[in-house]
């Protein structure tokens, strides 16, 4: 299953496994901040629903 | 209905809610088939070897490296003319993005240099406007961290965009205006004989619009996020006020 790379195994497999490092990094960092600051704000709307009762 | 009823965030919360999860589906299905066709499935060129399998990830992280710098002009234009938040958060939301994909182009450039030219770096124009491109980037990012003020953030960071367009554009154009230098032409081009052939060209156009949808999905959901910290930072003043 896995293409013959030849003499530049190395170089190709380390090209995409820095990209897919990044890649996902960049997707799970901006996962959590979305969900971070969404749980943050829920938070805040509770305080203020709770002090406008 | 006008476009411009998008830029209340109510509104965009509201579509950006509905479309996403098919555009990020849709982008996770073109990426993987666009790099599993060209890693697993394309031939080696004859003079680069499996080397070229490396354009995959280049080529597509190149091109949105720079679009999503003018992007991000559009939307600093759209802020600084029409002060309407929802595009100044856009611009925000799309420079960690762009930040990446310059990282990836520049990384992947070294690691396909250094076999093909015989050196991972050069003070070739188009490497260096690129490497000035994510010098920007992290500018961007920086200016919009230090401010606290979200408005004049945003009045400054859209300047500032306009400034580092000017290396944007070089980042696209270098590769015509400079004859000398390492790097070679476009490998996408309106003109046939000047692209690449077509058992590469044809994941390539895949995998570019796998990562055109990445971006798009992490920028409406990277927006969301900056929507929603504005409001969470305008109840917590609120907070302290009383």
């Amino acid at each position: 299953m896995m293409p013959d790379l030849g003499q530049y195994g190395g170089t190709v497999l380390g090209a995409y496994g820095v990209s897919v490092v990044l890649m996902v990094a960049l997707v799970v960092w901006v996962l959590w901040r979305g969900r971070r600051v969404a749980a943050a704000l829920a938070q805040a709307e509770a305080r203020k629903a709770g002090r406008n009762v | 209905m006008s476009l411009w009823e998008y830029a209340n965030p109510t509104r965009f919360m509201a579509l950006s809610g509905r479309v996403l999860p098919f555009v990020a589906a849709l982008g996770l299905l073109a990426l993987g088939t666009g790099l599993v066709w060209g890693f697993f499935f394309t031939p080696d060129d004859y003079r680069q070897g499996a080397t070229v399998k490396i354009i995959y990830l280049h080529v597509p992280s190149a091109m949105i490296a720079i679009n999503a710098w003018f992007m991000m002009l559009v939307a600093s234009l759209i802020w600084l003319i029409r002060r309407h938040h929802v595009s100044a958060l856009a611009a925000r939301a799309a420079a960690p993005v762009g930040m990446v994909m310059t990282l990836i182009a520049l990384a992947t450039g070294a690691i396909w240099g250094q076999p093909m030219w015989g050196t991972w770096w050069a003070w070739d124009p188009r490497l260096t406007s690129f490497l000035i491109l994510f010098l920007f980037y992290l500018g961007y990012l920086a200016l919009w961290a230090a401010i606290d003020d979200p408005d004049s953030a945003a009045d400054l960071t859209s300047v500032l965009c306009l400034v580092g367009s000017v290396f944007a554009v070089l980042s696209r154009y270098a590769v015509n205006f400079w004859s000398q230098g390492l790097h070679q032409g476009a490998s996408l081009s309106l003109d046939t004989e000047e692209n690449v052939a077509d058992v590469f060209y044809q994941p390539l156009l895949v995998a570019i619009g796998g990562f055109v949808l990445l971006f798009l999905t992490l920028v409406l959901i990277g927006t969301r996020t900056e929507i929603r910290a504005r409001r969470l930072k305008a109840l917590l003043q609120q907070e302290r006020m009383e």
